[in-house]
């Protein structure tokens, strides 16, 4: 009788084996990778907007604060989205009549609001408040990104819970004066290492354990 | 056969053999291996296995209805958070243990009676813990979110599990019981996978077979590492069987409730697994032996033995009642004495007395000799056994459970048809799981039974 097997399948055997374990180990890095992808958590790509505003022009290139729009980031939980009055405390004066401009004139005649995409966006079950973050030196580059360099606007970070505990287990890493907190490309007077420590001290940030507690941010 | 044995007077345990007289080499390799290979499926393969197919379907609309819905579509609430999800998986992992003890610690003290229902039993210990694992795995109907706190891995949650809770422990203490299990079972089925290779005619099963079998020759050297690495794997089982079920118990003795916060957990648990796993080896393999006619291989000994394990074990499990209820009163904490008066006496009652009537009156039959050596009978109790230890699981989480400190949080619980088609789901799963094994796998060790017939005990290899 013949044999069931060719020689050369024992060497199928023993790749097989090593493939098997390959495979798994590959399968489990893919999947940890997927996970903290542009792809699933958003980042990096940019959303259509109902009017394409430029942060790149009116930050980088005409230097307003960002406080000058985003009014309530200081004092409230939202940062606010700026009503159309704030628009048109300027488009009155300038490119009163571009046609690229119209439907923030329609907006104001009809007092529709503009409909903006968020870009942002937590999920329901965490709790996030704009101004405690304001208030103890994070600044807005440091989650946003260089809003000055953006065309149009994208999120930059993950958004994900080791992102927001990558901060949160050592403030002193990121923190920075409360006069800099809207500067854009903003680089240490002092080594980070030294004025981190003095901040947290400075601000009475609260220490890493009472930070990354559960009911910290879901209440 | 036992029917037979009975009429007579029953001579001493160990005079019966373990194989019955008249066993050659050749018999016992063409009858287990034709059980595969050529006999025809008996009427009541299809009937079982159809039977435990539809049930597995109903698991399979449970798990459905389970992630649609969520766990709502369950009886749990508070206070009685925890209920037949955990019940049922302390139960499978529980029936588990008698496959690990059988195939592990007898193999260590060279019981030669263990060698007839090994395979069998560790079939059922792999089966019984895949059913377990559907549990933890399901039970907060998000299957998709249960990864990171069963596995600790880099999510990006940045967060580990709890590593201080006896829950995560659990989980290291199952995959680590299921890992073993499973290695040690395909172990010890490789020199029989070569026979059924050897003896296949088809071209797909011997292909099959051959793959499975990694080359099995049965030469000098092969034996010689199969014999290490079986007994490396008994070593690292033995302790398993102690400790899995133990680290299942600190899931309620670590808690500070009364009813579950008891030192006596981890040792009653254990002694009740065995039980628990023993009651199910008889429950499966009765019916087995008279349908296919094995009982030349799994004697009335086999039948007395397993009985006997059953009823000292079951007596270290009625101790642990006693001793809950004496430690109870001689604490004198108002809170335990109120747990186990409730029990008694509260609106669960006749589950605890159930229990008492299945696990603790019913299994004092086996001190009758008579009773040991009738498979029907003692297939009565090992299901009456079977019942009586889901009842412990149900007695001890519900009552503890349903009235604690504060009356006013008092509450009850049952499970709803979710639950119980769940249940009956994964008995279902185990069923298919089971009858498929013994299809197409020998259900008996065929060259461990090899050298227990004469001729075979100095060259059991060289068939």
């Amino acid at each position: 009788m013949s044999q069931t097997f060719r020689p050369h399948a024992n060497a199928l055997a023993r790749f097989t084996l090593v493939g098997a374990l390959l495979l798994v180990v590959f399968l489990g890095w893919l999947l940890i990778t997927l996970q903290r992808s542009d792809f699933v958590t958003g980042a990096n790509t940019n959303i259509e907007q109902p009017i394409q505003f430029s942060h790149a022009h009116h930050v980088g290139g005409l230097g307003i604060d960002c406080r000058y729009c985003h009014t309530s980031v200081d004092q409230a939980a939202f940062a606010n989205i700026p009503p159309t009055k704030t628009c048109m405390n300027c488009h009155t004066q300038i490119w009163a009549t571009s046609p690229f401009l119209e439907p923030v004139r329609a907006s104001f005649r009809t007092g529709e609001s503009l409909q903006w995409v968020r870009v942002h966006n937590l999920p329901d079950f965490v709790y996030f408040n704009h101004s405690i973050h304001v208030a103890k030196g994070v600044g807005c580059e440091t989650c946003h990104g260089r809003i000055d360099e953006m065309p149009g606007i994208y999120q930059t970070q993950t958004l994900q819970m080791e992102w927001c505990l990558e901060c949160h287990r050592a403030p002193e890493r990121f923190v920075r004066p409360r006069d800099a907190v809207t500067a854009m490309g903003y680089v240490p007077p002092v080594a980070q290492a030294e004025l981190g420590p003095q901040l947290v001290r400075d601000y009475n940030i609260a220490s890493a354990q009472q930070l990354t507690s559960c009911s910290t941010c879901h209440r | 056969m036992a029917t037979e044995v009975t009429r007579q007077r029953i001579p001493p345990t160990d005079e019966i053999p373990i194989v019955a007289p008249g066993q050659s080499l050749k018999t016992v390799t063409e009858k287990i291996a034709d059980i595969v290979l050529r006999l025809k499926t008996p009427l009541s393969w299809f009937f079982g296995f159809t039977v435990g197919f539809l049930l597995l379907q109903g698991l399979l609309v449970a798990i459905m209805m389970l992630l649609f819905k969520g766990i709502g579509v369950w009886g749990v609430n508070m206070p009685v958070g925890w209920g037949f999800d955990i019940i049922n998986f302390v139960w499978w992992i529980g029936i588990g243990h008698a496959g690990t003890l059988i195939s592990a610690i007898l193999f260590l003290f060279r019981q030669q009676w263990r060698m007839s229902i090994n395979r069998a039993a560790e079939a059922m210990t792999l089966f019984a813990v895949a059913c377990a694992l559907l549990y933890p795995f399901f039970h907060t109907g998000r299957p998709w979110l249960a990864l990171y706190w069963l596995l600790p891995y880099p999510n990006a949650m940045g967060m580990w599990p709890q590593f201080r809770s006896p829950l995560i422990w659990d989980v290291f203490a199952v995959s680590t019981y299921g890992t073993v299990s499973a290695l040690f079972w395909f172990t010890g089925l490789i020199p029989d996978l070569a026979t059924l290779r050897d003896r296949a005619t088809k071209r797909v099963p011997k292909f099959i077979y051959g793959v499975l079998s990694f080359g099995w020759r049965g030469s000098a050297i092969h034996w010689r590492r199969y014999e290490i690495a079986y007994m490396l794997l008994a070593g690292l089982s033995t302790p398993l069987v102690l400790s899995v079920h133990t680290v299942v118990s600190f899931d309620f003795a670590v808690s500070l409730l009364p009813g579950w916060h008891a030192t006596i957990f981890p040792p009653y648990f254990v002694a009740g697994a065995i039980f628990s796993g023993f009651a199910m080896v008889l429950t499966l393999l009765i019916p087995l032996r008279a349908i296919y006619g094995l009982q030349s291989y799994i004697t009335a000994r086999h039948l007395d033995v397993m009985a006997k394990v059953m009823l000292a074990t079951g007596w270290i499990v009625f101790y642990g009642y006693l001793m809950e209820a004496f430690v109870a009163w001689y604490s004198g904490v108002q809170y335990e004495r109120f747990v186990i008066w409730n029990r008694m006496t509260g609106p669960y009652w006749w589950a605890f007395w159930a229990l008492i009537l299945c696990n603790g009156l019913v299994p004092q039959l086996l001190w009758i000799r008579k009773v040991r050596y009738t498979p029907v009978i003692l297939f009565a109790i090992s299901i009456v056994v079977n019942i009586g230890m889901w009842l412990e699981r149900y007695v001890i989480i519900v009552t503890s459970l349903h009235r604690d400190f504060l009356p006013s949080s008092w509450g009850m619980y049952s499970g709803t048809m979710w639950d119980w088609s769940f249940y009956l789901g994964t008995i279902g799963l185990f069923l298919t799981l089971f009858y498929l094994f013994i299809r197409v796998l020998p259900m008996i060790s065929i060259f461990e039974m090899r050298t227990l017939v004469p001729g075979g005990q100095a060259k059991a290899h060289s068939e």
